[in-house]
């Protein structure tokens, strides 16, 4: 992840020509840069946008207080959506890949199904469709609930593809030395892909956290719900939402970083770790 | 199943999102990969902004910034194209990384060779180093393209009538609530599993074997 070294190999170390070219284009593209940054800032400056009284509330405490509280809302939110969906994707993994058909064929459908169901609609369905049936929950499961059903498939996906990608060696190994399937499972091959799958499971943590934004959906008082009942009480909109995009840019950078951190020490030890694109996306 | 061609009309709209804002994140996406590993060191710091910055704001963030920010600072244009624009801007950090490490599965005597006969850096990844990376972003770019269909339902929160916005729109007018929402499941389901099948064999098809 390093600045581009990696790529080194796409071009050579740069004659006089080829560094006079990148001289032109770096201050080309910085030039483009600052004329773009510049007439972004004048379009906040024409409509007003920039007066300092559209800004100053964010150096105030109680606004700031405000936002913050809905930051720990946020982190709540996901930290129970995590806690609920890690362990049950894995159970979920285990089962999918287990000899009883029982136990496959409805884990298979779980996951198939509710990998392809926007988690909005699920949403949805809890907030509007059971309802009607006499289901109502409280407003932080009508929240976490439709997160942890497709996040839980998701991260089966995920411990799946890491239980497959293991050497076969592995599961031989352990039968001949008499362990049976879940012996093998729970002692020799469960261990190994959970600490291979550290990295991207911390980035399904990411996408959970994202998907807590549903919470201006549900009205559950979170980071970007709060944002929208500040930026209406203050009518100051573009900030408001700046800000609360910022924060949340800050959050999962921290977190982004942790995971690409976690990937690299692996692979330095010379352990792969298990990539998130070949199986699925994190992308919502 | 007097609301199937309301439900209907919102597939469409979820289609044309899909489909619009896949194409500009593609191109994007491809854009700022290359960025990220040419020898420009400030193009690869914008790349490498852009991706960290867009990859980690919630999209619904994006959409709620674009369509009720925005128009603060006179920047107004159509739900449906805000729409668009978001979902193209926000998937187009997910190609980047994508084509990145497309890039690095191409084989470094191919990028030699190419030097070697005398191609520029810009000759060498458009002849050698993109055609056989985007062979390998066959599966990656599939689940991309999954995830830009899934994250279309976002609009819906923000007022745009696609799929999961008429799906609830029709559960409060009638009273069906869960038929409702089980089409507009089954529609999903269809989307997504179909690029899914289209895209295994779109990568048979392309598959350099090595």
């Amino acid at each position: 992840m390093t600045s581009g070294d990696d790529y080194r190999i796409l071009f050579d170390e740069p004659g006089p020509r080829a560094r006079r070219t990148i001289r032109i284009v770096t201050a080309v593209s910085i030039v483009v840069g600052l004329v773009l940054a510049g007439l972004a800032v004048r379009q906040f400056a024409i409509n007003g946008q920039l007066a300092a009284d559209k800004w100053r509330m964010f150096t105030e405490w109680p606004y700031q207080r405000f936002l913050l509280t809905g930051l720990v809302k946020t982190l709540q939110a996901a930290a129970v959506c995590t806690v609920l969906a890690l362990p049950l994707g894995a159970l979920l993994a285990l089962a999918r890949l287990s000899g009883t058909r029982l136990l496959r064929w409805p884990a298979t459908v779980f996951v198939e199904l509710f990998r392809s169901v926007p988690a909005l609609l699920l949403v949805y369905v809890f907030l509007l469709g059971l309802p009607r049936f006499g289901i109502v929950l409280p407003v932080f499961w009508q929240l976490v609930v439709p997160i942890v059903i497709s996040g839980t498939a998701t991260v089966a996906e995920l411990f799946r593809a890491g239980v497959l990608s293991m050497e076969r060696g592995q599961f031989e190994a352990a039968y001949s030395v008499g362990l049976t399937p879940g012996q093998a499972m729970r002692l020799i091959i469960l261990p190994q892909v959970v600490r291979r799958l550290v990295p991207v499971l911390v980035t399904a943590v990411v996408s959970l956290l994202k998907d807590t934004t549903l919470g201006y959906v549900v009205s559950y008082s979170e980071l970007l719900n709060s944002g929208r009942t500040l930026a209406q009480y203050t009518q100051a909109l573009v900030q408001t939402y700046l800000v609360v995009a910022v924060l949340y840019i800050v959050v999962n950078g921290l977190l982004s970083r942790l995971a690409a951190h976690l990937e690299q020490r692996q692979r330095r030890r010379g352990t792969a770790p298990i990539r998130a694109e070949a199986v699925v996306t994190l992308v919502t | 199943m007097r609301y199937l061609p309301d439900l209907l009309g919102g597939l469409v709209v979820t289609l044309e999102l899909t489909v619009l804002s896949f194409l500009g994140a593609l191109v994007l996406g491809t854009l700022l990969g290359v960025a990220r590993v040419s020898p420009v060191r400030s193009l690869r710091a914008f790349g490498a902004a852009y991706v960290g910055a867009l990859r980690n704001v919630p999209l619904l963030v994006l959409l709620v910034l674009f369509v009720f920010g925005l128009p603060d600072v006179g920047v107004t244009y159509s739900l449906f194209t805000s729409a668009v624009i978001c979902l193209a801007l926000y998937a187009a950090a997910f190609v980047c990384e994508t084509v990145r490490s497309g890039i690095r599965t191409v084989p470094l005597g191919q990028a030699e060779a190419a030097r070697s006969i005398g191609l520029t850096f810009g000759q060498a990844l458009r002849h050698v180093i993109l055609p056989q990376a985007f062979r390998a972003m066959v599966q990656p770019l599939a689940n991309v393209f999954i995830g830009v269909v899934l994250g279309t339902s976002l609009v819906a929160a923000v007022g745009v009538a696609d799929l999961t916005n008429r799906g609830s729109a029709l559960t409060l007018r009638y009273d069906e609530p869960l038929i409702v929402f089980a089409w507009a499941t089954a529609f999903y389901v269809v989307i997504t599993l179909g690029s899914g099948v289209l895209a295994g064999r779109l990568e048979r098809a392309v598959r350099i074997n090595r």
